[in-house]
């Protein structure tokens, strides 16, 4: 209990060193790719690929490298562990569609500039951010389109 | 109207869009400790089960011993610390008249190493300089939090705050989007809280020992994927000086315990 809750900067800080030894694989996969916005969505999968739902329900679970579950609770989510900072993404692909999803994790600040939302696929970024992490979105196209594919069969 | 020093400046060309946050209202401003479970609050509120006392002891036996060539020890100039270091936390950072800049608690005491006794600073978060600066900072325990009104430290202040409403890092938060926007709000399992300096230096059972302030200003700052500022830079002080006069008036508990 005591262990699981001092964790959660521990997953923040974390993140940089388990994804510095895997990010020359990936560097390909970081880029940032072009994309379209029409009125409050991303109507077309980043890079023209679709993504995968089983890798995309891993991937929001993986709190050092999506981030996701720091701030929002799922469905299926141990509750005690769950951020409180963001609404429950329980049921948005219900309330969103597709396009709609995928403009919120690829840049929730277009929507709202005030958002503490991160933007994961775009050029903005604070103050000093630390040389690890210039220049390259928290996540590559090929992972927004699986948590976009699975967030999508969150229907209810 | 007192020109900012030359750091402040580039302090100041940090910051970006002006805050929107106006901090947390006197009536709602809660401790740390207030958040955490009740065994952890009950390990900080003993002496006999509070780890922290360990560094307390420890301050202790160095606040008198010898140092440096000076031989002298911090008690042969300061006599009895109970009576000297009372209420002396409670008012740091304090503007040092020979620098004209403001020194933090940790700082004043390696000033007191190197001019006065002689001997070589000792280095930030080593275990010796932890533990004198919990030593003194336990003999204001209870007392309120009093910044000095010098003016002196006002724009050193001013941009603690606006490093502290500045967004940094790749991913883009700001210390009060977190402490003062949302400080009722869990990051994963964690209490968010309001990120007062009350216990500082505190011990963490993630970290099994004794940090200071800056080292858990640190953390934060990794977390959001920023640059962390240097131990002891103008960049620290100025945002413990803020954090300091944003807490006037509640109890220092040092050593504080935190999960
Ligand atoms: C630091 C906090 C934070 C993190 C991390 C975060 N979000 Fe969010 N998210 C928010 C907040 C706050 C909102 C509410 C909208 C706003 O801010 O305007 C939101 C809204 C959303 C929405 C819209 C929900 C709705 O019902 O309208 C989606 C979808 C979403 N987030 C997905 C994600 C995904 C997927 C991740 C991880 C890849 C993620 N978020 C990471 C804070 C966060
Ligand atoms: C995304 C949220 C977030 C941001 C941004 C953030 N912090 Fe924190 N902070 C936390 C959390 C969560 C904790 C609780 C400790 C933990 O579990 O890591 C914390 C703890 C603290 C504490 C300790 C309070 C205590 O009672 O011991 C201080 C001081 C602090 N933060 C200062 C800062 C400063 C200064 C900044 C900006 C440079 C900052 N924080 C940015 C989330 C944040």
């Amino acid at each position: 209990m005591r262990r699981a809750a001092a964790g959660a900067w521990t997953a923040f800080a974390l993140a940089g060193a388990a994804t510095a030894t895997a990010r020359a694989d990936e560097m390909a996969g970081q880029q940032l790719v072009p994309y379209v916005v029409i009125g409050d969505a991303i109507p077309e999968p980043l890079a023209g690929r679709r993504g995968d739902a089983a890798l995309g329900e891993a991937l929001i679970g993986e709190r050092h490298r999506s981030l996701c579950i720091l701030c929002h609770a799922l469905p299926a989510g141990a509750t005690p562990l769950q951020g409180t900072l963001a609404p429950s993404l329980k049921g948005v692909g219900g309330r969103l569609g597709e396009g709609q999803i995928r403009l919120r994790i690829v840049d929730m600040k277009r929507l709202n500039p005030a958002s503490i939302m991160p933007a994961y696929h775009s050029r903005r970024a604070g103050a000093r951010t630390a040389p690890a992490w210039q220049g390259r979105p928290v996540l590559g196209a090929a992972e927004i389109e699986h948590l976009v594919a699975y967030l999508v069969t969150l229907k209810e | 109207m007192r020109r900012p020093a030359h750091g402040l400046i580039v302090l100041a060309l940090l910051a970006g869009a002006p805050a929107a946050a106006d901090g947390i209202a006197a009536g709602e401003r809660r401790s740390g400790s207030d958040f955490m479970a009740p065994e952890t609050q009950a390990m900080q509120a003993d002496d006999t089960s509070n780890p922290g006392m360990l560094w307390v002891v420890q301050g202790a036996g160095l606040w008198e011993q010898g140092a440096g060539a000076s031989g002298l020890s911090c008690a042969g100039c300061h006599g009895a610390a109970a009576d000297s270091m009372r209420g002396v936390a409670a008012r740091y950072p304090a503007l040092d008249a020979a620098s004209g800049k403001p020194v933090d608690l940790t700082g004043r005491i390696n000033q007191c190493r190197t001019v006065r006794q002689g001997a070589s600073a000792l280095v930030r978060e080593s275990n010796e300089l932890l533990a004198l600066t919990t030593f003194v900072a336990h003999q204001s325990r209870g007392m309120p939090i009093s910044p000095p009104s010098d003016p002196g430290l006002d724009a050193y202040r001013a941009a603690g705050r606006e490093l502290f409403t500045t967004r940094m890092g790749q991913l883009d938060l700001s210390c009060a989007n977190c402490h003062d926007d949302n400080w009722r709000g869990r990051l994963a399992g964690s209490a968010v809280t309001q990120a007062h300096p009350t216990g500082y230096p505190l011990y963490r059972l993630e970290w099994q020992g004794v940090g200071s302030l800056q080292r858990r200003m640190r953390n934060c700052m990794i977390g959001v994927r920023a640059e962390p500022f240097a131990a002891g830079s103008d960049a620290f002080i100025a945002l413990e000086l803020y954090l300091m006069q944003r807490a006037a008036g509640m109890a220092i508990e040092t050593p504080g315990v935190r999960p």
